[in-house]
């Protein structure tokens, strides 16, 4: 499906609207590239909607996929790209990265992940910390990853806004967002808020402080909510009254207090917190939560309940397979390692086959996410071990099916099946031909594309992004 | 002849480890990774007695009255080396009453004690959970590397067993481990000079004939201990940069000490003095990220360009609740141009060797120790999983703390589609 421009400009202002602002800040400045047409033909297709075609042609228009199947004509100039023995898979997408802002180097210069200074801290916004130079983005695309959702770290109950960025070469984070692409909300669970607070002897120290700390926040942000309801509604009546008065048809002994009547009302002052928090009950950012157990999945749940917000994805969900059931029930994604374990005490229930657990009831989303640079480079791999596990234990997962794990599942968690995902007509050119199966350790990304543009080959090493920060440094010429 | 040990059987053999004795048996037609010059051999005997390999190919073939382990062509491969780890010194990182692996003197720089005499293996537990999580997934042994606590000698290790016993050290594989380069800059005053600086000191201390003054590095048993480094003993030094590991190989030989590198993510740049000098780089091969100013030269291509220029490699990942992925680490540098054997062999022969133990483990070859695996498939191979294991002939029981948690809720999983 096409969206049509002014859906975009809806979306992007869809914020800005219910704050009665008056436009979105720092607005994304994503170009479609041009690019030629191109027929991908003969490769194993495993389009991210559950089917694989062996033997499959896929063609791309003005960066977007125009057809998916077999003995497909090639339009007239379309470059051929001859995939025989290749795979091709939608690209993939990361709902978990902190690339650009714990960039590499780790140095403290440019250590901006976590705004460690209040546990609450949803006014910051994870864009402004993001360093469009860090090598991380260039190696996340040679492993075939193209979006990324950028979050905060998970030091506070509430970190701040995540910014989903297409995975391009680009000096400034504004010429990598997804355009109409909803923000995120990063909040955590658990261990590191307390830790981190709880050293500082302040609040919270304990899980039971940490659930008072989201409560709390939620419920300054409902009384926030209703202020500015209230001054839409003086407002409407003000221009209500201020026309009524303009259109001469008031008797002239309300005159006077007409006058009054007439003073505008004025705005609550904005709040960057509550703002965000706002828009999270206004549906307009979608929750994203780090927590490994799942007694306190279930606790965030009935939060979200109480307050009456939608938490789209558990992040690190270790003990998601617990509660397998209940999150296919409500709809909400669990985000999840292939075999991380045990770095901390609410990582010691880590079992290898939580993935294909997850996975298994109707209605599921599991994702795979990496919360790592080096993780993101191979999510392809993370998830062929945990199909490993799930065929052992009986849960067989084919690589039709698991490829939703990297690319339509992430996508619905971030609002973006419409979009990118899977390898349907109309959709976003995002794609990635890989020189094999891609759930096997020798797999590579051959070619990596978004919106059309090849990006990365292999085969062209030219053809790949470079930061500014390996220029001239010991690593250039690292590649063989 | 009988079939005794059930292929594919997840839920594994009845016996544990500890309580099972070493039995003869004969793996019948296997495809055997030796990782020896004899490289793959296909269909082929190998034949166990006394927890040792005793017959391989023919010679196996006659072996009668032993139980048979029908391998109907699976691959086998010597036990595979953990890596460098805390497997049995930790439980769980983060908290510090279930962690072994480092010694905090808590001193300042300038005061600081050195405790090269402390020696981190009495601290291993083999009941620890990460042994059996690492066990049923191939991985038969790993060094204990001491981390830096807060001084650049992080202490003495060695190589350990993982079948479950108590007295698991594998003799003649201590060494001692130092950390250089920033890391250990941070803990030796600022500058990474300083740590040859303390290292010169801590020399002329052990050289020194009688008492030292005050400010002395060394304790007695401490100076005793680094004579013998000071001697011919493998020193581990943990370094990443080109600079760096050319001028702790120098120092190294100077002062009579055999290096071993470990980090080496710039290792390549410097491959062909590393072959010269005969020094060994045990390296992650996924590392290539300039993660910090000493590792703006990490690539991929690490490993292959080593191997190319005659360097010994070994893999290791350092993570111990994931010592299991070793595979994947040779998996993904055979991706990256390093032949499947040399892969191989960096989880298995060359550890060994590194170590001093490669009479004894780290191949497929008579006399070594039955330390075996089956796998499904490609041993490499990230969906390939392991289907029998075996420590010093006996076998393991593929069971563990994780495959506990599974099994209670996968019958809840599978019970049932929700809707």
């Amino acid at each position: 499906m096409m969206l049509p421009s002014r859906v975009l400009l809806f979306l992007s202002t869809a914020f800005a609207v219910s704050l009665g602002l008056a436009a979105e800040p720092f607005p994304s400045t994503y170009q479609v590239p041009a690019s030629p047409a191109l027929l991908i033909q003969g490769a194993v297709v495993l389009t991210g909607t559950g089917e694989r075609i062996d033997g499959a042609d896929v063609l791309i228009e003005n960066g977007r996929i125009s057809a998916v199947g077999r003995a497909l004509a090639a339009p007239a100039g379309a470059r051929i790209v001859a995939a025989q023995g290749r795979w091709v898979t939608p690209g993939l997408i990361d709902i978990h990265s902190h690339l650009g802002v714990y960039a590499s180097p780790a140095t403290k210069g440019l250590d901006d992940g976590n705004e460690a200074t209040n546990p609450n801290t949803a006014n910051v916004w994870a864009e402004h910390s993001i360093w469009p130079q860090d090598p991380g983005f260039e190696t996340a695309l040679e492993g075939g990853v193209t979006t990324l959702q950028i979050l905060p770290g998970s030091a506070n109950l509430i970190g701040g806004r995540s910014v989903v960025v297409k995975n391009v070469d680009a000096v400034t984070y504004q010429a990598m967002k997804f355009p109409g692409a909803a923000y995120g909300l990063k909040m955590a669970c658990g261990e590191n808020p307390k830790r981190v607070y709880g050293e500082k002897n302040q609040a919270p120290s304990t899980r039971m402080g940490n659930v008072a700390g989201y409560r709390q926040a939620f419920a300054d942000a409902q009384d926030y909510q209703q202020q500015w309801d209230k001054y839409r509604r003086d407002l409407a009546e003000y221009a209500k009254k201020k026309s009524d008065a303009a259109s001469g048809g008031k008797k002239a002994k309300d005159k006077e207090s007409g006058d009054k009547d007439l003073t505008a009302p004025t705005p609550p002052k904005r709040d960057l917190k509550l703002e965000t928090l706002a828009e999270v009950l206004h549906g307009n950012i979608r929750v994203h939560m780090h927590c490994y157990r799942s007694d306190e999945m279930a606790t965030m749940l009935d939060v979200a309940d109480e307050f009456g917000f939608k938490i789209v994805a558990f992040h690190h969900a270790v003990e998601a397979y617990k509660i397998a059931d209940r999150l296919a029930q409500k709809g909400v994604c669990a985000a999840m390692w292939a075999d991380w374990w045990g770095f901390k005490m609410e990582a010691y229930d880590g079992i290898q086959e939580n993935l294909p657990m997850v996975d298994y009831p109707d209605h599921s989303c599991a994702i795979v996410h990496s919360d790592s640079g080096d993780g993101i480079q191979r999510l392809n791999q993370e998830a062929a071990k945990a199909m490993a596990h799930g065929a052992r234990a009986g849960l067989m997962v084919p690589p039709e099916r698991a490829i939703r794990w990297l690319t339509l599942n992430p996508a619905r968690s971030l609002g973006l099946e419409d979009r990118i995902g899977t390898l349907q007509a109309g959709k976003a050119a995002d794609l990635v031909i890989w020189n094999g199966n891609p759930f096997s350790v020798y797999a590579l990304a051959q070619q990596v594309f978004i919106d059309g543009a090849l990006l990365f080959d292999r085969d062209h090493p030219a053809i790949k992004p470079r930061s500014d920060f390996l220029l001239g440094q010991p690593g250039e010429g690292a590649a063989l | 002849m009988k079939t005794l040990f059930l292929l594919c059987a997840w839920t594994g053999a009845a016996l544990s480890a500890q309580d099972a004795f070493a039995q003869d048996f004969l793996i019948r037609g296997a495809t055997l990774h030796t990782a020896t010059a004899q490289g793959t051999l296909k269909n082929t005997d190998v034949l166990v007695r006394g927890g040792a390999i005793a017959a391989i190919g023919a010679a196996a073939r006659g072996a009668a009255g032993v139980p048979v382990v029908e391998a109907q062509g699976k691959e086998l491969t010597p036990g595979l080396f953990g890596g460098l780890t805390s497997l049995g010194l930790e439980e769980v990182s983060l908290e510090s009453q279930t962690v072994d692996s480092t010694l905090n003197i808590k001193s300042p720089a300038w005061t600081q004690q050195w405790r090269p005499e402390l020696d981190v293996s009495p601290a291993f537990n083999p009941r620890s959970t990460l042994v059996p999580v690492a066990r049923i997934e191939g991985i038969t042994w790993s060094v204990l590397a001491p981390a830096s606590g807060d001084t650049i000698i992080g202490g003495q290790g060695a190589a350990v067993t993982l079948d479950g016993r108590y007295d698991a050290v594998l003799r003649g594989s201590g060494s001692l481990f130092i950390t250089m380069g920033s890391a250990g800059a941070q803990l030796a005053g600022g500058t990474r000079a300083a740590e040859f600086m303390l290292l010169e000191q801590a020399i002329r201390e052990t050289r020194a004939q009688g008492p030292i003054g005050e400010g002395a590095l060394l304790h007695g048993a401490g100076r005793e201990v680094m004579a013998r480094y000071l001697s011919g003993g493998r020193v581990v030094f943990q370094v990443e940069r080109a600079a760096d590991i050319l001028g702790v190989v120098g120092f190294a030989r100077r002062n009579g000490m055999k290096p071993v590198i470990a980090g080496g993510s710039e290792a390549w740049v410097v491959a062909k003095e590393l072959a010269q000098a005969d020094v060994p780089v045990i390296l992650d091969p996924l590392q290539d990220l300039p993660g910090d100013f000493d590792h703006l030269g990490a690539s991929l291509s690490n490993a292959a360009r080593l191997q190319r220029a005659g360097v010994r490699i070994a893999f290791s990942s350092g993570d111990s609740h994931n010592a299991r992925l070793t595979r994947q680490l040779a998996g993904n540098a055979v991706a990256h141009g390093l032949p499947w054997d040399s892969a191989l062999a960096a989880i298995t022969a060359n550890p060994a060797d590194i170590f001093g133990l490669g009479a004894t483990r780290g191949r497929i070859a008579v006399g070594q120790v039955a330390d075996l695996v089956l796998w499904s498939s490609d041993p490499l191979e990230v969906t390939t999983l392991a289907d029998q294991v075996w420590i010093a002939g006996r076998p393991v029981e593929l069971r563990s703390r994780q495959t506990e948690l599974r099994d209670r809720y996968l019958d809840k999983v599978k019970a049932h589609r929700y809707f």
